[in-house]
C-alpha cells in the first residue's frame, strides 16, 4: 500500500489536471515523533477511546484490541491523555 | 430558421443550442439581456439546465468550475468590472483544465463609470490561458459559442466569446439558427475522462512544488497551441455542416493588397465598407480581421503580412505604458522575419467613441501618406 | 466492544497535519458519517496542505481544491452539476476553515444560504488564519494573541457570531459541535445529510501550533471550551428554533480554558474578567432563545 512519493520525470506522464493518483501512505509520519505511546494491555479495558481520538488514524482495532501503528503515530500524546485507565505511557524513542 | 435578434441574445441562444447544463451568472450592463433570456429559456423548459443566481461574478465563475469539474457543460457571461472580478477564477478554470465558455461583452473599465465599448477588459485576461474569440456579427456570436465548446472540450481550457457593448450586444441582426439535430451531431455531449466522482475518487489541484508545476504549465501551452489546429478544423467542419466556415482570421480583399488593415470586432465589420470605398478609388488595400486572439494566429499573421508594403492596425484598447495590444502582438509575430513591413499602430474608439467608415478611411490614407510611423501609439480621434 | 462512532475510515494516515491537530479529527469524524458518496470542496486553509501534495491524497472521497473565497459557491456549482446529471444522492460538502468562512468566504456562504442551495457547509474553527502562520481572523476571540494582534495590541474585537448570521438566513439547519464530542458531531452530520437546503456546521477545532497549547491536550481543550461555555453546543433550525444540546448550569471558570493556551498568557485579571462576563452573557441569552428559564453561573472553587 505505501509506495514511494511520485515524482514525474516528464510532462508526458504528468496528469494534466493535477489530480491525485496515489495516497499519502508512503509518508511514514512515525519518523516525526520523539516519544512513542505504549499500551499496557493488562490494564486496557478496550473502550477504544484511544482509537476514537487519534488524529493520525494510527490506532487500529485488531482482535477487539487497540493497536498502535508506529509507522504513522506522530507521538502527539492525545491517546495517553484521554485513556480513562491511564494505561498508555510515553516512552522516549531510542530507548 | 432566420430570426432578427440582438448580440446578447445570440449568446443566450448559442448556449441554448449547445445544450449547456449549468449556468451561473450575475447581471451587469450590457450583459443583462444574456442572462434574462437564459433565465426565461430555462424556466419554460426550452433548455434543461440549472441556473444558479449567484451573488457576484467571482462566485459565478467559481460555481461554473464546480459544475464543470463534475462533468456538466457550463456557461457564464459578464463584462468589464465583472470580468475583472472573475480574473482569479479564470486562472483557476485554466489551471483546473475546465472547458467553461464565458461570453464577455467588451465594455470599458471604470472609473469613471462607463458602459460603452472598448477591449481592455478582455485583453487584460490575455495571459491567463483562456481562449479568446472576437466576433463581428451576431451570427458569428451564435456560431462561435457552439464551436468554442467543441474546441474547449477537446483541449480542456476555457473559452471567451467576445462582442462589443451596444454596437453588437444591443444591435439586432438577422441570424440563421442552426438545426438542433445537426448541432447535436456536431457537438456531442460533454464527457470528460476525469471528473469528481465518488466511484473513482481523485483530489484535484493539490499542492505542487517546482518539481511538477513547470510541466503542468508546459502542458497548458501545448494544449492552447493544439487549439489552433482544432479551431481551424472545427471551423471548417462548421462550414460543411452549416454553410458558414470560420478560421483564426478572416481575409478580405487581401490578395493584391499593398496596405493591409488589421482590425477586430465591429471595427473590422465597418472596415469592410471602408475597404470597398477605397478600392473604388483604385487603392490596393485589404483587411485582415483577427478573430481568434488566443491562441494568437502568428502563423497566419506571418503568412499574410510578410512582404506587404504597409500594415495599419486599429486597436480599440491600450496597454498603458506601451500601446495598442493587437499592434504589439502582431509586431512580435513579425519580428525576426524577413520582409517584415512597417507597422502603424492606431488607438481609437476608447470608451465607446464611435469609429466610422470615414475614420477608418482616414487611418488608411494617413498610413499611405506617411513614410514611417512617427510614434508607437498613433492616437486617432482623441481631442488633445 | 460496541463503538460509539462508525468504524469506517475515509481519512488515511500519512497526512501532513501537526501533532494533535483538531482539524484532522473533524474531517475524520465527518467523513465517517458522510460516507463514500461524498464530494468535498476545500478552499485555502490548513486542509489544503494536510491532504498532502500532488499527486497524493489522504482522503478516499473526491476533493476539489479551490480559491479561498469560493468554498460555498463551488459547492453550489457542484450541486447544480450533480443534479442536472441525475446524481442527486451524492453529498456535497464545502469544507473550510474560519478564515474562508467568517471573512473572505462569507459572501459566497451568504449567497448559497440565501438561495438555500442543497449543500453541507462545515467550518472547522481554529480561530485564526493558521495555515499562513497564525494571523487573526474575525473568528479570533477577544484577548487572543496572533501575529497580527501582537501582545501589546491583542484582539479587542469580539468573535463574530457566525451562527447568528446563519440563523438570520433562515437556513433549515445550523449547529455547533466540538471535536471532543464526536458522537454529537456525527449525529449532527447525519441530520444535515438527511435535510434538503443549506446546512451549516461549526466545529471548535483546537490548534496546538496556533493556540500555543500542548498537542496532547487538544481533546481536553475542546472539552473545556464546552464546559466553560466559551463555545456553546447548540442547534438552530429554520433560524428560529434553538436547542442547546449541553445545558450547563455551573460553568467551569473560563480561566481554566484560557490558562492552558499560550495565546492568552498575557491577559491580566481584568481582561479575563471581561471574557468571563461576555461568555456567561452570551450563554444566558442563548438559554433564553432556547426557552430555558435558568441562567448559568460560574463554579467557584
Amino acid at each position: 500500500m505505501s509506495k514511494k512519493k511520485i515524482i514525474y520525470k516528464s510532462a508526458r506522464d504528468i496528469p494534466l489536471n493535477a489530480m491525485s493518483v496515489d495516497t499519502m501512505l508512503f509518508n511514514k509520519t512515525g519518523a516525526w515523533r520523539n516519544v512513542r505511546p505504549v499500551i499496557d494491555y493488562e490494564k486496557c479495558i478496550k473502550c477504544m477511546i484511544c482509537w476514537k481520538f487519534c488524529p493520525d488514524i494510527s490506532i487500529y482495532i485488531e482482535d477487539d484490541k487497540p493497536v498502535i501503528d508506529y509507522d504513522y503515530c506522530k507521538g502527539c500524546g492525545i491517546c495517553v491523555e484521554e485513556c480513562p485507565k491511564k494505561c498508555i505511557s510515553l516512552v522516549e524513542e531510542g530507548k | 430558421m432566420k430570426q432578427v435578434i440582438m448580440g446578447n441574445h445570440a449568446l443566450s441562444y448559442g448556449a441554448m443550442i449547445s445544450r449547456v447544463q449549468v449556468i451561473a451568472a450575475y447581471p451587469i450592463t450590457p450583459q443583462t439581456k444574456v442572462v434574462e433570456l437564459l433565465s426565461e429559456i430555462c424556466a419554460d423548459g426550452r433548455l434543461d439546465a440549472e441556473f444558479i443566481k449567484v451573488e457576484s461574478e467571482h462566485s459565478a465563475l467559481a460555481a461554473c468550475c464546480g459544475a464543470s469539474a463534475v462533468g456538466a457543460r457550463t456557461f457564464t457571461a459578464t463584462s468589464a468590472q465583472g470580468l475583472a472580478l472573475m480574473h482569479e477564477m479564470i486562472h483557476w478554470a485554466v489551471g483546473a483544465r475546465l472547458p467553461i465558455v464565458l461570453g464577455n461583452i467588451n465594455r470599458a473599465m471604470g472609473p469613471p463609470w462607463t458602459i460603452w465599448t472598448d477591449q481592455n477588459d478582455s485583453l487584460s485576461e490575455r495571459d491567463t490561458g483562456c481562449l479568446q474569440f472576437y466576433a463581428q456579427s451576431n451570427q458569428e456570436v451564435l456560431d462561435t459559442v457552439v464551436q468554442a465548446y467543441k474546441v474547449s472540450e477537446q483541449v480542456l481550457l476555457p473559452s471567451m466569446v467576445v462582442l462589443d457593448a451596444f454596437t453588437l450586444s444591443h444591435t439586432s441582426e438577422v441570424v440563421d439558427f442552426p438545426d438542433q439535430k445537426l448541432v447535436d451531431e456536431y457537438l456531442p455531449p460533454f464527457n470528460p475522462k476525469y471528473k469528481l466522482d465518488p466511484k473513482e475518487p481523485h483530489t484535484f489541484g493539490g499542492l505542487t512544488g517546482p518539481d511538477g508545476y513547470f510541466e503542468l504549465r508546459y502542458k497548458i501551452e501545448e494544449a492552447i497551441q493544439d487549439a489552433k489546429g482544432l479551431i481551424k478544423e472545427t471551423g471548417k467542419e462548421f462550414g460543411e455542416v452549416f454553410g458558414r466556415e470560420y478560421g483564426m482570421v478572416e481575409k478580405y480583399r487581401m490578395d493584391d493588397a499593398d496596405l493591409v488593415l488589421v482590425a477586430s470586432s465591429t471595427i473590422a465589420s465597418t472596415a469592410h465598407v471602408a475597404i470597398d470605398e477605397l478600392r473604388e478609388e483604385g487603392k490596393k488595400v485589404g483587411l485582415l480581421r483577427v478573430r481568434v486572439f488566443r491562441p494568437f494566429p502568428s502563423e497566419e499573421i506571418r503568412e499574410l503580412l510578410l512582404g506587404r508594403k504597409k500594415i495599419a492596425i486599429i486597436d480599440r484598447n491600450i496597454s498603458f505604458g506601451h500601446g495598442g495590444i493587437f499592434a504589439q502582438e502582431v509586431k512580435s509575430a513579425l519580428f525576426n522575419c524577413k520582409d517584415s513591413p512597417l507597422l502603424w499602430g492606431y488607438v481609437t474608439g476608447i470608451g465607446g467613441r464611435d469609429v466610422t467608415v470615414e475614420d477608418i478611411k482616414e487611418i488608411i490614407n494617413d498610413t499611405m501618406q506617411s513614410d514611417k510611423p512617427e510614434k508607437d501609439i498613433l492616437w486617432k480621434g482623441v481631442r488633445v | 466492544m460496541k463503538l460509539s462512532i462508525p468504524e469506517q475510515e475515509l481519512v488515511m494516515s500519512g497526512h501532513l497535519a501537526c501533532q494533535g491537530c483538531g482539524a484532522t479529527l473533524c474531517m475524520r469524524y465527518a467523513l465517517k458519517e458522510l460516507g463514500q458518496n461524498t464530494i468535498l470542496d476545500i478552499p485555502a486553509c490548513c486542509w489544503s496542505v494536510i491532504d498532502g501534495p500532488f499527486p497524493h491524497t489522504s482522503v478516499k472521497v473526491p476533493l476539489f481544491h479551490t480559491a479561498f473565497e469560493t468554498a460555498a459557491c463551488v459547492a453550489s456549482g457542484i450541486r447544480a452539476g450533480l443534479d442536472i446529471l441525475g446524481r442527486k444522492e451524492t453529498n456535497v460538502v464545502a469544507w473550510a476553515g474560519d478564515g474562508g468562512t467568517f471573512d473572505i468566504g462569507i459572501q459566497a456562504l451568504s449567497g448559497a444560504a440565501e438561495r438555500n442551495d442543497n449543500i453541507i457547509y462545515i467550518c472547522y474553527d481554529n480561530e485564526a488564519y493558521m495555515n499562513t502562520g497564525i494571523q487573526r481572523s474575525s473568528a479570533t476571540p477577544y484577548g487572543a494573541w496572533t501575529t497580527t494582534t501582537p501582545v501589546k495590541h491583542f484582539k479587542k474585537m469580539p468573535k463574530k457570531d457566525m451562527m447568528g448570521i446563519m440563523a438570520a438566513h433562515r437556513i433549515p439547519y445550523a449547529a455547533t459541535a466540538s471535536v471532543a464530542y464526536p458522537e454529537d458531531f456525527i449525529r449532527k452530520v447525519k441530520k444535515a445529510k438527511e435535510l434538503k437546503g443549506t446546512k451549516f456546521l461549526h466545529i471548535i477545532s483546537p490548534c496546538p501550533a496556533g493556540w500555543k497549547s500542548l498537542p496532547e491536550e487538544t481533546i481536553k481543550l475542546a472539552k473545556l471550551a464546552v464546559s466553560t461555555c466559551y463555545f456553546p453546543i447548540y442547534e438552530i433550525e429554520n433560524g428560529e428554533k434553538y436547542t442547546v444540546n449541553k445545558v450547563i448550569k455551573n460553568a467551569r471558570p473560563v480561566k481554566e480554558f484560557l490558562s492552558r493556551q499560550g495565546r492568552f498568557r498575557h491577559l491580566r485579571e481584568e481582561d479575563i474578567a471581561k471574557i468571563q462576563e461576555n461568555v456567561i452573557g452570551f450563554y444566558n441569552e442563548l438559554l433564553k432563545k432556547a426557552g430555558i428559564e435558568e441562567e448559568v453561573s460560574v463554579k467557584t472553587e
